[in-house]
């Protein structure tokens, strides 16, 4: 039994210092606090299932901007606004603070109809959504580790 | 630092309302995003609401009756306690889905919050102009529900407190008549 604990800690303790270094790097802010505090024993897949749908909501505006910059001669600057707009949005709902950084500087090159600099601002969110997910992805695991020796998931406070 | 603390459990005890049955709060919440919708609902699931969760304004029309397409016929029953809706969606914004709201008898009287990820003042004001009971930032948080809440069920108390008062003013009157009348 005591070597079963020692195991739940040392997950929890990996599960914590890989959490607050996720913050530390930036990839997440407050807001990724907030999520967790809507899970719990009963609904323990919230922040999973939030943040998969997220994903999903990345890709398909990332595609559906390409396109729309594919074009030189004919770019529709306004459905990319709008895409960002989203992406800005929900990036902001989940707390992935990179891609939501990301957005703010796509979002002025939208404003002044510059066109390489929208494509490097899609590349760049492309990088950093695929980026967060193998990171949450990982965490994730640690979680499913942790339950599945028996421990309990921490409350992490990130000051 | 972080710490590491237990998980508390969430409280999800239903509230009774001061009405004296043990209603929930129920919110129909609007919006076009697929990540706030499933994260809204959660919010307000975790502070004792139900909740009835649409992906636009022009569905809340028609599950409000509003559309149209019906008479009012079968949504007198319909019990909604709060509107929240996001501010900017295609089509009809939920400045747009507002004033609908408040235009119809049936529904004017339902507290109508705006959610925006945008802090523009003008559209604040607008909004509050157009009577909407609050403007929240988004993301929303917790803690912004909860006072919401609060103030409607207080809103509800003091509607509650103000019938008995009245009630009672009623009842002394005719009293004092009963006596004067020496019956």
């Amino acid at each position: 039994l005591h070597a079963m604990n020692t195991v739940v800690a040392q997950l929890q303790r990996r599960f914590q210092d890989y959490l607050v270094s996720l913050y530390q790097q930036g990839f997440l802010d407050n807001q990724f606090t907030e999520l967790r505090k809507l899970q719990d024993e009963g609904t323990p897949d919230f922040v999973a299932e939030v943040v998969s749908l997220f994903f999903d909501d990345c890709s398909k505006l990332i595609n559906s901007m390409s396109r729309s910059l594919e074009r030189p001669e004919n770019v529709d600057f306004k459905q990319v606004d709008s895409g960002v707009h989203q992406l800005k949005g929900s990036s902001s709902s989940v707390g992935a603070r990179r891609v939501k950084n990301v957005c703010i500087s796509f979002k002025e090159c939208c404003d002044v109809q510059n066109r390489e600099g929208c494509l490097r601002c899609l590349q760049q969110v492309d990088y950093e959504y695929k980026m967060l997910k193998t990171k949450l992805q990982d965490l994730f695991n640690l979680e499913q580790q942790i339950v599945q020796a028996g421990g309990a998931i921490p409350q992490v406070n990130i000051n | 630092m972080a710490d590491v603390m237990r998980p508390e459990k969430l409280d999800m005890s239903n509230d009774t309302s001061s009405l004296g049955s043990p209603e929930l709060l129920h919110v129909l919440a609007v919006d076009d995003s697929i990540v706030d919708r499933k994260f809204i609902e959660r919010l307000l699931r975790v502070s004792s609401c139900k909740v009835t969760v649409v992906d636009s304004a022009t569905r809340a029309l028609q599950y409000l009756g509003l559309d149209g397409n019906h008479s009012s016929v079968g949504f007198e029953d319909l019990k909604i306690n709060l509107i929240m809706t996001d501010y900017s969606m295609p089509g009809m914004t939920g400045y747009e889905l507002m004033k609908k709201i408040k235009e119809s008898s049936a529904f004017r009287e339902i507290p109508v919050v705006i959610m925006s990820s945008e802090n523009i003042l003008p559209r604040i004001d607008r909004c509050l102009e157009e009577g909407a009971e609050d403007f929240l930032l988004k993301p929303v948080k917790l803690a912004d529900v909860k006072r919401l809440r609060d103030s409607l069920l207080k809103a509800d108390e003091m509607a509650f407190k103000n019938i008995m008062h009245k009630r009672e003013l009623q009842a002394n009157d005719i009293y004092s008549q009963l006596k004067r009348a020496k019956i």
